[in-house]
């Protein structure tokens, strides 16, 4: 048959000429009829079916339907509503719902300087938020205390909650905004395991690992609770 | 706001009612302030805001500030507002440093003027100075278990350090 001269294409792949999708079509009505066998019904299933792991799935899934919390400090704030406007539109990415509560959000974005009152509102903000969440510290003054070095303001918010992307500028524009949350979008859909816990030592401090006395030892102890995890979903 | 001469005239009015509460006046860059004995503030005060030629009724602020290493060392000032005749003054309370953990205290002018409550809670949170008779006297913008009085001029400045690479010269080997 003339149909078999023709390459496979890869999974999901588009049929670049019309001769490949009349190929591709003329494939799918015979396995709809039963036609379809050895040889052929393989190269259909190659054709049309993708395999991946549940996992990868999933945070693609995440990475491209994003919630931040609405949430301002200061004057980065009016950079950080600019990206939900058309001009810069995080809609683009997935990220346009700001919620207001902290249990529906996603990600947390600091913008602006904590201030030593504020910085436990913001740690229980954070407590409150479900996992698995984010934070982009937005600027220089959550990030490193910038310009504010006082008595007032706290050196870098990541001296007491954890954060993913740091945007420097002072503020940053809502370009360099948007490129870091493409970055934290990267670094979900990248490497999903290397979270901040293993970053901090944090292992064990997941909800669903509570009552395991995990105390120190990095990733491996990481890795350990994530088996410990897999075991109970299974059994 | 009174001429130098019309200020004068307070001040002499003030301490005919008072024999030594006005302490000093002075009048520059258009402004009028006259400064005051403490323990006579209330006194000041009230004088300024219920007698018929003067009628200062209005306390459009109160603040402190700390002259060290000058002597006294802490200043409240009241700025007094005529709307009538739109004509202001400024009353300083030179307040002396007791030393130690012990606050330089001062009569609270709430009665007087309601709108001071918050704002000698203010200079009690940055200056630690005490306002005797005031309502509620707590901090009210640093968190209320913070220790010290940051705005003092010798607390220290908190923060971290930062080195620049232009700070080479005078660090050398700041890198290491």
């Amino acid at each position: 048959m003339r149909r078999e001269r023709i390459r496979a294409l890869a999974p999901l792949e588009q049929p670049a000429t019309r001769e490949e999708l009349r190929v591709r079509q003329l494939r799918a009505r015979d396995l709809l009829r039963g036609d379809l066998d050895g040889a052929e019904l393989e190269k259909h299933v190659e054709e049309s079916v993708l395999a991946t792991t549940l996992e990868k799935v999933l945070n693609w899934g995440r990475a491209n339907a994003m919630f931040p919390a609405t949430f301002g400090l200061a004057c980065c704030a009016i950079e950080m509503m600019a990206i939900v406007s058309p001009r810069y539109d995080i809609a683009r990415f997935g990220a346009e719902a700001m919620r207001a509560s902290p249990r529906q959000a996603d990600f947390l974005i600091l913008s602006g300087r904590v201030s030593i009152k504020m910085a436990p509102v913001v740690r229980r903000l954070y407590d409150q938020m479900l996992e698995p969440k984010w934070v982009i510290s937005m600027g220089a003054c959550s990030s490193s205390g910038g310009m504010f070095a006082n008595y007032a303001v706290v050196q870098g918010a990541d001296k007491f909650m954890p954060v993913d992307i740091h945007v420097p500028g002072c503020p940053p524009r809502p370009e360099a905004l948007l490129y870091g949350f493409n970055k934290l979008q990267r670094k979900i859909l990248g490497n999903p395991d290397a979270g901040w816990r293993a970053r901090y030592n944090a292992a064990g401090t997941e909800e669903w690992a509570h009552d395991e006395t995990i105390t120190d030892g990095g990733i491996e102890e990481y890795q350990r609770a994530r088996e410990i995890a897999r075991a109970a979903a299974d059994a | 706001m009174p001429d130098a001469p019309g200020l004068e005239l307070i001040a002499q009015e003030l301490n005919d009612a008072q024999e030594g509460s006005v302490v000093g006046t002075y009048h520059e860059h258009g402004q009028a302030c006259l400064i005051v004995d403490p323990r006579h503030i209330l006194h000041v005060l009230r004088w300024l805001r219920d007698t018929p030629a003067q009628q200062y009724r209005f306390l459009a602020g109160l603040h402190a500030a700390d002259y060290l290493p000058a002597e006294p060392r802490f200043g409240v000032h009241y700025e007094l507002l005529n709307m009538a005749r739109v004509e202001r003054v400024r009353v300083r309370a030179a307040l002396a440093d007791p030393g130690g953990e012990e606050l330089p205290e001062l009569d609270s002018c709430v009665e007087l003027f309601p709108t001071a409550e918050f704002q000698e809670r203010e200079a009690y949170d940055f200056f630690g100075i005490s306002f005797r008779g005031h309502p509620d006297q707590r901090r009210i913008l640093m968190p209320e278990d913070y220790v010290g009085w940051p705005q003092r001029r010798d607390f220290p400045m908190g923060g971290e350090p930062v080195i620049f690479t232009r700070d080479e010269p005078t660090a050398p080997g700041w890198y290491e």
